[in-house]
């Protein structure tokens, strides 16, 4: 243990083309990346899926996807990227985690517009908006709670998974701990782990933050905030 | 690379051309080693088979504790959860020198990730049980023990098959990573491929390790229906109440299922 804080505390380790420094900025341009990305891709699409009431099928096959396992999915996708030229590392890691991150995002937001009381979307809509402004100011900041839910859980097993990437030749926190593997540096796989299990609590850090700053009117009104977040601890599977 | 040979057909036409060495697939490497890949689906299922085992026999243990003792379910979530956050890559690596490479080693960090997902669902499915039910099981005389095995558990399979469901295709998951520290299973032909810049073994593996990972998750939902038949006939009944209780639930279940294939 004091290898690896000694390991995790020289100058040294930091430094140079795979020192610490530069692999913590890999590990957290490739998560931002994944996340910014599945956020765009999901948000648009199950906002208007839930506004228009529709799009079961469509959650029930996304939560089929979450069993893929990620690192079959980065070995699969490594020899197609190989052969089409996009090199190793970077892209199957980035394409299994996109995948990884799409479902609780995508499931969030559907299920926070779709749980939104229909008595306040008939309020707006009997104060005479109009759909576009219905989802707009009504539908979104509702479901906001949830959807900020959904990208947190999706970045906090992003930036945990992102280090698989560096079986792939992806240079990222992984990197110390399979070298370590490799080399029987035991200081060094620690040191590793250390790093990737504090850049996650980071991360959920960083987004409860977001949803508090965020969202002031959720963390006043008691009762709209009880609704939404106790049904998170009942664990029963819908599909 | 895979596809560097020198004076080797172009890459892209190999692959409708001919089937060999630098294909995606090279199915004659594939029809030689049927063993093999017998043997990687055999560890495989068995490592997952162990971890899901041990995972669902000490999370029922803690369970009853954390149930019986109220207080004591609030540490052992937390334990389980700290264990369940360490990223897999660096659990099997810092257990290496402690247990060594092999089986054992990967059978406890699986085991060790299904405890929270177990724990949380069974503790919680009895604990929604309603009121009026276990009140009635009391009123008619039932003691506790018997209480407990045949009314609150049977009425919460959902959650605890859902929580079964979850670990499973987790474990199998992971298992692939497993093969660094030479556990076998799918992942040893996917490390193979790596190691030898070949594909084939890579896509065999992985396309495997999808397959069975998704089977099984199809399997546990067929389980689900089959073992509740209660749920099933509730869903057309209330309408207006279902997409919100639905919602409920999949968050719920989506909450579980937290970092599933890392």
């Amino acid at each position: 243990m004091s290898e690896a804080l000694d390991y995790l505390l020289s100058a040294s380790s930091w430094e140079g083309r795979n020192g610490l420094g530069r692999l913590l900025w890999n590990h957290v341009r490739l998560s931002g990346a994944v996340v910014f990305v599945a956020v765009a891709l999901t948000v648009p699409p199950a906002l208007w899926l839930g506004h228009r009431r529709r799009g079961g099928a469509a959650v029930t096959t996304v939560n089929l996807s979450r069993a893929l396992p990620t690192f079959a999915v980065i070995a699969l996708v490594f020899p197609i990227s190989l052969r089409f030229g996009f090199g190793l590392g970077f892209w199957p890691t980035f394409v299994a985690l996109l995948l990884l991150a799409l479902p609780p995002i995508f499931v969030n937001t559907h299920t926070g517009v779709t749980s939104i009381d229909t008595s306040v979307v008939d309020a707006a809509r009997a104060m005479g908006m109009r759909e576009r402004e219905v989802l707009w100011s009504v539908e979104l900041p509702a479901a906001l709670p949830l959807i900020l839910t959904g990208v947190r859980i999706s970045a906090v097993q992003v930036v945990a998974t992102t280090t698989l990437g560096a079986l792939v030749g992806f240079a990222c926190l992984g990197l110390p701990i399979t070298q370590g593997l490799r080399t029987n540096d035991h200081a060094k796989i620690l040191g590793g782990a250390i790093l990737v299990a504090l850049l996650s609590l980071a991360t959920e850090a960083l987004f409860s933050l977001l949803a508090r700053y965020s969202m002031p009117w959720s963390a006043r009104s008691r009762p709209l905030r009880r609704a939404r977040t106790r049904p998170v601890t009942v664990p029963l599977d819908g599909a | 690379m895979i596809d560097a040979v020198a004076g080797g057909p172009v890459p892209g036409s190999t692959v409708v051309t001919a089937n060999g060495p630098d294909s995606f697939v090279w199915w004659a490497w594939v029809g030689d080693h049927t063993d093999d890949i017998r043997e990687a689906t055999v560890e495989h299922l068995q490592l997952t088979a162990t971890a899901i085992g041990c995972g669902f026999a000490i999370a029922m243990v803690l369970s009853i504790v954390s149930l019986r003792w109220r207080g004591t379910y609030g540490p052992l979530a937390a334990i389980a959860g700290i264990l369940y956050s360490i990223p897999s890559l660096a659990l099997f690596a810092v257990l290496v020198p402690v247990t060594g490479l092999g089986f054992r080693t990967a059978a406890i960090a699986l085991t060790s990730y299904t405890l929270l997902i177990l724990l949380r669902n069974i503790v919680e499915g009895v604990r929604a049980v309603p009121a009026s039910v276990v009140d009635a099981a009391d009123g008619m005389g039932y003691e506790p023990w018997r209480r407990f095995l045949t009314v609150d558990l049977p009425l919460a399979t959902p959650a605890i098959i859902s929580g079964l469901r979850i670990a499973t295709v987790t474990v199998i998951g992971l298992v692939t990573i497993g093969a660094l520290v030479g556990s076998g299973g799918y992942g040893t032909l996917i490390d193979d491929g790596l190691s030898r810049k070949f594909s084939t073994p890579i896509v065999v593996g992985a396309s495997l390790s999808i397959a069975t990972a998704m089977a099984f998750d199809l399997c546990f939902v067929a389980l689900g229906r089959v073992l509740t038949p209660w749920t099933r006939s509730r869903g057309g009944l209330d309408v207006a109440d279902e997409p919100t209780d639905d919602g409920a639930e999949r968050v719920a279940a989506e909450n579980a299922k937290r970092g599933v294939g890392r």
